[in-house]
């Protein structure tokens, strides 16, 4: 084979992903705060409006690494003890979104509630 | 303990099971073990590493450090595997005739290891430190009694090992002509579904146009939460709730991979000049 191939292909996905980026520009999205503590979210229930991008910052008041995590919301991010993330979220259909704790999804959990605007 | 199991189990699966693919897209291939073990080895260190400096990454490139990191390692195997892709094209008849004439591994792809050692490694760094991080977590924590939540963690990587072996010994069912055909197939789908992933990554955090949040919603049928769900995600891509950007990024680089592997088997086969003598 071309020993280029490969190569070429990197140069295409570089440049695909270059021209993907322009910004998505838009008001700066709502942000809700949460904390982890004794491995409980507090609050465990927030409410945000349905059909829009919003951000969820989450500092973690525990001394064990959390795996902030919802499969309903589609995001993942590791919180280290004492650390502070924030990932984003939405636009939701109206409805409650279960989030959680990875490592400990037994007790950390916690919930969003998309309403809609009236 | 079953809670711990569980939870490492999960994460060593997704990884096991691109191993257990690699294992069958390079059955055959002398010193493939080497090179995996290397890969699985440098997964390990990397993982380690990763999770020592978990907080430092959350805080690089205004707090995105984790994100683009993880797209990054993913696009790096996508080329992996789409190099290891192309190489089989060329040489994969030649592999799998040579593997039937002497019955024994051939000498030949070493170059095309490399690219496989390279996703093993990426696979086991991804999950391992999730791994590290949580089994450090209950190491360090002040609970009295570790000893059977890390015994689970044991039995959960156990598991997970065995898996991804019995993914690769089912795939040798397949007589020998056709593997290649089937693990190149997926090894198209598993790079499709990592670029994917990437891609539903960089507009998680708002660096590229997500082309719609949720193009369908199958959670009802399959959720992501779900054992098969997250198996099916690490094989094949399978999210319950796609952004467009994620399926236009898998079916372009379906598109690329198969255009390009038609493309390498037009051309003729080299071989060996035979030696021919004038008459």
């Amino acid at each position: 084979m071309k020993p280029c191939a490969p190569r070429r292909a990197l140069v295409i996905v570089v440049a695909t992903l270059l021209a993907l980026l322009r910004s998505a520009g838009a008001d700066p999205p709502t942000l809700v705060k949460l904390t982890i503590k004794d491995h409980h979210f507090v609050p465990n229930q927030v409410t945000v409006p349905a059909g829009q991008r919003f951000r969820i910052e989450l500092s973690n008041q525990d001394d064990t690494t959390d795996e902030f995590e919802s499969y309903d919301m589609k995001f993942e991010k590791i919180v280290v003890p004492g650390g502070t993330i924030a990932v984003f979220a939405g636009p939701l259909h109206p409805g409650t979104y279960k989030f959680f704790d990875d490592y400990h999804p037994d007790q950390a959990t916690g919930t969003v509630v998309a309403t809609a605007e009236n | 303990m079953l809670a711990s199991l569980l939870i490492v189990f999960r994460e060593v699966l997704e990884a096991g099971l691109i191993v257990g693919i690699v294992l069958a897209a390079t059955e055959g291939i002398a010193h493939r073990g080497r090179w995996t073990a290397a890969g699985v080895v440098a997964g390990v260190l990397g993982a380690s590493l990763l999770a020592f400096f978990a907080g430092a990454l959350s805080n690089a490139l205004s707090g995105n450090g984790q994100e683009v990191f993880n797209a990054t390692i993913l696009l790096i195997a996508v080329v992996m595997l789409s190099w290891h892709i192309l190489w089989m094209a060329s040489h994969g008849r030649e592999l799998a005739r040579e593997m039937k004439d002497v019955g024994r591994a051939v000498r030949i792809g070493e170059r095309s290891l490399f690219a496989m050692s390279v996703v093993v490694a990426i696979a086991v760094l991804r999950e391992g430190s999730e791994v590290v991080l949580f089994l450090y977590g209950i190491a360090a924590s002040t609970q009295a009694g570790p000893g059977p939540l890390l015994l689970g963690g044991a039995l959960g990587i156990l598991a997970g090992a065995a898996t991804s072996w019995l993914l690769y010994r089912g795939l040798l069912v397949i007589p020998i002509a056709r593997l290649f055909s089937v693990t190149n197939v997926l090894v198209a789908l598993l790079a499709a579904g990592m670029a994917g992933q990437a891609a539903a990554i960089l507009a998680g955090i708002d660096l590229i146009p997500a082309w719609g949040y949720q193009l369908w919603d199958t959670s009802w049928l399959l959720s992501d939460g779900s054992i098969v769900g997250r198996a099916l995600h690490a094989l094949l891509g399978y999210s319950d709730r796609p952004m467009g950007v994620q399926v236009a990024a898998y079916v372009a680089t379906l598109v690329v991979l198969i255009a390009a592997n038609r493309w390498m088997h037009r051309q003729p086969i080299r071989r060996p000049a035979p030696h021919h003598r004038e008459a």
